[in-house]
């Protein structure tokens, strides 16, 4: 295999994994946790367990199937998620609930491990390898009162904070922060109420946009008359500037190439204009189908417009 | 006898319940005239047929009255019938992209690589979008409305029904429509502003005559087009990667069945579901309302801006052009990205003042760089009100 064919496999595989990674379960995160349930969130079996939140911060469905939980640093394999389960997709910005209850004979959600209130408790996601963390918490010792969580301040933030205290909510399986209005909206409202700000701002990105074009295609377009002169210079075999000054090479180019067009057009109809038909039919000889012609089937060279 | 009678009277009552006569209203006939209305202008009048036709006909369809009640599914805003699965398409704003595919195959970018300060003339139209906005917001309209409202002013049908399915899906159906309309009365619209805001002597300023582009530039310009706006606006990409990817496979000269098939069949194919979709969602019940009144009248307003602010800008600019490279301001209009229609109107009102000046190879320069002034505009309001 030479080298430019290896080179566009390396570029083509390193181009797919990028692409499988942008799907991953990389973007998943551990979202909130609650360890003594007294009277919060219960589970399909009528009882209140600690529970863990995962959260998928992306826009696609995450499958968490053959991803690990642990709370063992050392053991980065405990609980794997089972394979098989439609449950086990999240949604784009969507949450499944991990019930750490140690009896994952009760399903897919019920993990092997319980969480102790009066330890540290470490909290570990891995992908399906096993070795790559995909995200981890340590909530303290005693951090946490009975029905208190420790959760993401916003969905997938970095800022962890105590809720179930100072009218903060906890929330099993629902988003952390509940937006019920669009904050940039209602910037521009406040700010912004006869849209000047708005106007002045977009124009100009669209004149940034388009005056980056402009310079684009100002240096392309120097270039390439620059190049199409050497050329036709070379054609000539003219050798010095003011000698391609003289014979001004490019001059009317595009009008003698008009006429000889619309020349050529007007002899066709003239042509096509008295011709008279005659049909005459010749018997051919065929040593092949043209269905089994391997010219017919075979993609046609392309043609180049120069 | 009686029974059978009865029986068959209430059969007939009930028949009559489901007709479109039972179940009409004066929304429903003011509609249909206006599809009609649509329609004639299309035959008679040839304007914008591709578009007017389609939709026109949609009007027609979406406003044949039936019983609402009856779970018939067959009205465009019932989910799962067979106008409301076509629908998807415009709702979900995967219709628009796919025209700008077909769009970027069968647009020709040499005026504007040859002479490439034309653009900023596509820049400038885009005023039209902004002073529309403005005054939307002043006549009550949140600023996700008013931003879907103004993009009528890029005149650009299916920028206009991207941007709005996404901010103001239930403006939808009177964006589209207004966009659409005033796309094909660009002739009535335009030519008495150009005619106001120029002199005789520049109407018949000549224009430099562009030069031979090269095809090395041709395949450069949709790459370098995709970089630079998409990494400035990444909301524009759906619009603007799909118009960008339609040239190369123009430009390349390598994919020319993929090129053919983007803007022959599937152009033609989405152009067809896009209209009769964006007809058919005028339901009366939905679309006679007072807000369509207003969004109608913004829309006339945003493409009285654009084109004034687009002739002006050619005005101001010639200031600083020198004396050989100055830009007749009759291609100003053309910045209205209706392509190629507003390009055409700077041809025909130039000739009226000198048949022997040509000016629609200059006018397609500007006309393309408002299709990419439009769609970076729209993924700006996208960005921001979103």
């Amino acid at each position: 295999m030479n080298k430019k064919r290896l080179g566009l496999l390396v570029i083509f595989a390193a181009a797919f994994t990028c692409g499988m990674l942008a799907q991953s379960a990389t973007s998943l995160k551990i979202n909130e946790v609650l360890i003594s349930n007294s009277s919060n969130y219960q589970d399909d079996y009528g009882i209140h367990n600690a529970w863990i939140e995962i959260f998928n911060t992306s826009y696609a469905s995450v499958d968490l199937k053959g991803c690990y939980l642990t709370n063992d640093k050392n053991n980065p394999k405990k609980y794997p998620i089972p394979k098989g389960d439609e449950l086990t997709k999240i949604g784009p910005r969507q949450h499944a609930l991990f019930w750490a209850d140690d009896k994952p004979e009760r399903g897919t959600f019920h993990i092997n491990f319980n969480l102790d209130p009066a330890k540290d408790n470490y909290i570990a996601l891995y992908d399906a390898n096993g070795e790559t963390l995909i995200d981890e918490v340590t909530i303290p010792a005693n951090t946490l009162g009975i029905d208190q969580s420790y959760a993401r301040a916003a969905d997938g933030g970095n800022v962890w904070e105590v809720r179930g205290i100072n009218g903060k909510h906890v929330t099993p399986k629902a988003n952390n922060v509940t937006l019920d209005k669009n904050e940039k909206v209602e910037k521009f409202k406040e700010h912004d109420g006869s849209g000047s700000g708005m106007s002045l701002t977009a124009m100009s990105v669209v004149f940034v946009a388009l005056i980056l074009l402009y310079f684009c295609f100002k240096l392309v377009g120097c270039l390439s008359k620059r190049l199409m002169r050497k050329k036709e210079m070379d054609t000539k075999d003219v050798t010095s500037q003011a000698a391609a000054q003289a014979t001004k090479p490019m001059a009317g180019k595009g009008e003698v190439y008009a006429a000889i067009a619309m020349a050529l057009h007007e002899m066709q109809n003239d042509v096509h204009d008295v011709e008279k038909t005659v049909m005459t039919i010749t018997k051919t000889r065929q040593s092949y189908s043209p269905w089994s012609s391997k010219i017919l089937t075979l993609r046609q060279i392309p043609n180049r417009n120069h | 006898m009686g029974d059978l009678l009865n029986l068959i009277s209430d059969n007939l009552a009930i028949f009559w319940s489901y007709t479109g006569f039972a179940n009409a209203t004066y929304g429903h006939f003011i509609m249909i005239l206006v599809g009609i209305f649509f329609i004639y202008l299309a035959i008679a009048k040839e304007f914008e047929p591709m578009l007017l036709i389609p939709i026109g006909f949609g009007i027609l369809i979406g406003n044949i009255p039936f019983n609402m009640e009856a779970g018939l599914q067959i009205g465009i805003y019932e989910q799962g019938s067979v106008l409301n699965i076509l629908y998807q398409g415009v709702t979900s704003g995967w219709y628009p992209p796919l025209i700008f595919l077909g769009i970027g195959a069968m647009t020709d970018f040499s005026a504007l690589i040859s002479n490439p300060k034309l653009m900023l003339i596509g820049a400038a139209a885009q005023f039209g979008i902004f002073g529309a906005y403005m005054i939307a917001l002043q006549m009550g309209f949140d600023p996700s409305q008013a931003g879907a409202i103004g993009i009528i002013g890029g005149a650009d049908g299916p920028t206009a029904i991207f941007l709005s399915s996404k901010l103001a899906p239930n403006l939808m159906g009177a964006i589209a429509v207004s966009a659409y309309s005033y796309m094909a009365l660009v002739p009535v619209i335009q030519p008495p502003i150009m005619r106001l805001l120029t002199t005789k002597k520049e109407r018949v300023m000549r224009m430099r005559p562009p030069r031979a582009v090269s095809h090395t530039e041709k395949v450069i310009f949709p790459i370098a087009g995709l970089l630079l706006t998409c990494f400035l606006v990444p909301s524009g990409l759906p619009l603007l990667g799909m118009l960008f990817f339609g040239n190369l496979l123009k430009e390349s000269g390598v994919t020319r069945r993929l090129a053919n098939t983007a803007n022959g069949p599937l152009i033609d194919t989405i152009t067809i579901l896009l209209g009769l979709t964006v007809g058919a969602s005028t339901q009366a019940s939905e679309f006679l309302t007072f807000n369509s009144v207003k969004i109608f009248m913004l829309g006339a307003l945003s493409f009285i801006i654009a084109t004034a602010s687009g002739v002006i800008f050619v005005k101001l600019f010639n200031l600083i052009l020198k004396k050989e490279n100055r830009i007749n301001p009759l291609i100003g209009n053309a910045g209205v990205s209706a392509v190629p229609d507003s390009a055409r109107i700077s041809q025909i009102v130039g000739q009226e003042y000198d048949p022997t000046n040509y000016l629609l190879m200059h006018a397609m320069g500007p006309n393309v760089a408002g299709v990419i002034g439009s769609a970076v505009a729209a993924g700006v309001l996208l960005g921001f009100l979103n």
